[in-house]
């Protein structure tokens, strides 16, 4: 491979260098772009293509513990869809929940090169980071679980805000993490302890413990925000999929009074209406309050129609939904700390509440005034596999085809809402913003999303389309640190990808006091808990602590 | 035409070709050229079998076969003789036709059939006329016939067709079946019915059913005596007695639907 290339002729949209579709060339010197190359150098020609940052994906489950049971848990769903190996890439099975090598080459189909796993147990660290590693092309890294952690309670119950912090710090180096993630914090915990029992405020006691959801979101806000984590505290909020959650997502985006969080599939709390009785959208109270508070960003969850899988950290959520397909469900990562459950599950265009969801991401996405702070993501395979990521491209660029689709789902959930009234297109500067730009800026991968001299080499060129749908399925070009494995749609190479981590200082004697809690109630020994160093190779992303 | 295996494969032959349907207008030399997996190699089928006589809709396959696979996969037509016994997925997917082993047959006889008929005249084993693993519904038509014993999960998530078995079946019997008929002439092993929802499995003998089926009567049914009837025309020894006798219904399985049942021959 030759370490220099030049892409001549191609339309840039690089819109974290305010680059709107200009014509320009992009030079690229050992895997970073630079600002020229010798004349000589082997070219690129992009004429009437379009270039982008390679995609960054900011929340998707991809590896670890559940997402291999929901693969174990249906084969029936591979069988038809065998991905085949070629004389680069190798073999493996595709459907919602594809193998490692297939998700990794499936994303990098779409002009994907960075994707984030969304949610797993420390406990299961290794697996993740195992997996993560034979996820092919992508770099990538992973959010810990930390909102149904026993020992961090008790450190909140007493007010030890600085062992809290300390703890948190250990608890990110020893699994090698890349943020903190809350899926339903306490709430987990409480339906563990309490037969099934959930918790419907964030005000309300956890009850084996005295505190309550509200401090352990804003401690660990505060906490990734002190330790100077490059994306803020990963937050799936409590209530998920409940009629009237909106009101405990702004309770959430409250609690951070002003410090720096994500909120993550956002869609999937903004519903209003009575518990228990069919959902309203709320979009528009929720893309209101993101709109005015600019600490706060997130991502849409878009609910796509057809074949999903709920596979999620929020036991309560897939408890209560085990029976809404009379099919199979199952719970795991129960004796750690988290919980899970996974039901394969099916998006309808006829049912009030599906359409409802997904009339829901698309308020969200035309209302948001600031894409750089509602990204997208359709939480796969939860909304939907992120296969389609070009169909919900073109439903946010191409108005007519919003309406077309809309003709055909539950009128009076879509009536409902206020979608046939947004007749706002997103650009394709917008569709970069919320696809690369946005997430490697709230990732704080400074490498990423841009095309600016410095930037990593993750370059997608697509071809120019009509269809936006047909332009985003399959990219003409995509280059990994500068290599280019896809050359006209097809797979020329196999790069690896790296797997991203932080490593924030902390002071070593919380060690004396999470050892002999792990003495009394973990079945892994203190010392064989953390990750070791040599176990797989990592890229530790700098933090920049708050003095 | 008629296929003679000459040299056994040592490892599973992949043989999905071997159907009346997929053969249909080929001459000798383009069937013994055809490309079949030996093991992870591609070989050409006149490595194995020597090939004789022209294509009419019927082929007979001779020989050493227990390794070859996939016998009569997606056949929809025409007919097909088998001496030997054949390993496992035999007239798997088939829509058509008619297949006779005079042999035994592995694992996953008729899995996923829609129509046709298979009749085993030797024994067969787990998984006849089931489904895939995970899947919701397996068989969906067609007969299967095993004059011998089959082994575990006998018309597994079957919905619609029969599967009917002249000696034991193993455990599962009618495993999650959605609705169709299992018939086994002999005994069945244990967890019979578990987690259906529809459907029939009978059989001659008695049975411990599971604590989820629960007693619902002893009568006559009419429509067995047709069944029976019509096994004894395809060949099956059905004994007079069962034509008139009663049966004990058993309702199941109340984990699922419940509207399933097994019915148990009383002496």
């Amino acid at each position: 491979m030759s370490s220099a290339l030049r892409i001549v002729n191609g339309k840039i949209y690089d819109p974290a260098n305010n680059i709107d579709g200009e014509v320009r060339d992009i030079c690229i010197q050992d895997g970073k772009i630079v600002e020229s190359v010798p004349g000589d150098t082997p070219k690129i020609d992009a004429h009437g293509m379009v270039v982008m940052p390679g995609g960054v994906d900011i929340h998707s489950h991809i590896a670890g513990p559940k997402t291999n049971l929901a693969r174990k848990f249906q084969p029936e769903d591979h069988r038809y869809d065998p991905h085949p190996g070629t004389e680069f890439t190798r073999s493996g099975a595709g459907g919602i929940v594809p193998s490692t090598f297939a998700t990794g080459y499936r994303f990098a189909t779409l002009g994907y090169t960075t994707v984030m796993e969304a949610a797993v147990p420390p406990l299961s660290a290794r697996h993740v980071l195992e997996e993560l590693e034979d996820t092919a092309i992508l770099d990538k890294g992973y959010y810990v679980l930390m909102g149904n952690n026993s020992f961090l309670h008790r450190m909140l119950e007493k007010g030890r805000m600085e062992e809290f912090r300390n703890a948190v710090a250990w608890w990110l180096n020893a699994s090698k993490a890349y943020t903190i993630k809350l899926v339903c914090p306490g709430g987990d915990e409480q339906w563990k302890g309490d037969k099934n029992a959930t918790i419907n405020q964030i005000d309300e006691k956890i009850h084996s413990f005295d505190i309550t959801p509200r401090q352990v979101i804003k401690a660990l806000i505060d906490t990734a925000n002190d330790l100077g984590l490059p994306h803020p505290a990963h937050i799936h909020c409590n209530n998920l999929g409940h009629s009237g959650n909106y009101t405990t997502t702004l309770d959430t985006m409250r609690a951070a009074e002003g410090r720096k969080a994500h909120i993550t599939h956002i869609q999937f709390n903004s519903y209003g209406g009575e518990p228990g009785k069919n959902p309203t959208s709320k979009a528009k109270e929720i893309s209101d309050f993101i709109n005015e508070n600019p600490n706060i960003s997130a991502d849409v969850g878009q609910v796509m129609f057809g074949k999903s899988v709920s596979m999620t950290a929020d036991a309560p959520l897939a408890w209560m939904l085990r029976h809404v397909k009379e099919r199979k469900w199952i719970n795991c990562d129960t004796e750690c700390e988290s919980g899970c459950g996974i039901i394969p599950f099916e998006y309808q265009q006829n049912v009030y509440t599906h359409t409802l969801q997904w009339a829901i991401g698309l308020e969200l996405f035309l209302m948001a005034k600031d894409p750089w702070r509602m990204v997208l993501s359709t939480d796969h395979p939860n909304g939907g596999s992120f296969l389609n990521y070009p169909r919900l491209i073109r439903l946010l660029m191409d108005r007519d085809f919003r309406k077309q689709e809309a003709a055909a789902v539950n009128q009076k959930a879509l009536l409902s809402t206020s979608l046939l009234d947004l007749d706002r297109e997103y650009s394709l500067q917008e569709i970069a913003i919320v696809t690369r730009a946005a997430p490697a800026r709230l990732l704080g991968l400074k490498h990423k999303g841009h095309l600016g001299v410095g930037a990593d080499a993750d370059i997608t060129i697509y071809d120019e389309h009509e269809n936006r749908e047909e332009m985003f399925k399959t990219a003409r070009y995509v280059l990994k640190d500068g290599h280019l494995f896809i050359k006209n749609h097809e797979f020329c190479a196999d790069p690896v990808g790296r797997i991203y981590q932080v490593a924030p200082d902390y002071d070593k004697k919380i060690e004396d006091e999470i050892r002999p809690f792990f003495d009394e109630y973990y079945s892994v020994q203190f010392d064989n808990y953390p990750v070791f160093d040599t176990h797989v190779e990592t890229e530790i992303v700098p933090t920049y602590p708050v003095q | 035409m008629k296929l003679t295996v000459h040299t056994p494969p040592e490892v599973p032959l992949e043989a999905e070709i071997l159907s009346p349907t997929s053969l249909a207008g080929l001459s000798e030399a383009e069937v013994s050229a055809l490309i079949v997996h030996h093991g992870n190699r591609k070989e050409a089928l006149g490595e194995f079998f020597s090939v004789n006589g022209k294509m009419n809709g019927r082929l007979e396959l001779e020989g050493d076969l227990s390794f070859v696979k996939l016998i009569g996969q997606g056949m929809a037509d025409g007919e097909m003789f088998i001496e030997g016994n054949v390993s496992g997925h035999l007239g798997c997917g088939m829509s058509g036709g008619r297949i006779v082993l005079n042999g035994d047959a592995q694992d996953w006889v008729g899995e996923d059939m829609t129509g046709g008929s298979i009749t085993i005249n030797g024994n067969a084993g787990h998984m006849v006329g089931s489904g895939v693993r995970g899947a919701e519904q397996g068989m969906l038509g067609g007969e299967i016939f095993v004059r011998g014993n089959c082994k575990n999960e006998a018309g597994g998530a079957m919905r619609r067709g029969l599967v009917a078995i002249g000696g034991n079946s193993g455990d599962f019997t009618g495993l999650n079946m959605v609705a169709g008929t299992v018939i086994v002439l002999g005994e069945m092993g244990i967890r019979t019915g578990s987690n259906m929802k529809r459907g029939s499995v009978i059989s001659m003998n008695p049975a411990r059913m599971i604590p989820s089926f629960s007693y619902s009567c002893t009568y006559q049914p009419i429509f067995l005596r047709f069944y029976l009837n019509y096994l004894r025309d395809v060949g099956f020894e059905i004994d007079d007695a069962w034509l008139n006798g009663s049966y004990q219904r058993w309702c199941g399985d109340a984990i699922s639907l419940n509207k399933g049942e097994v019915l148990l021959y009383q002496s």
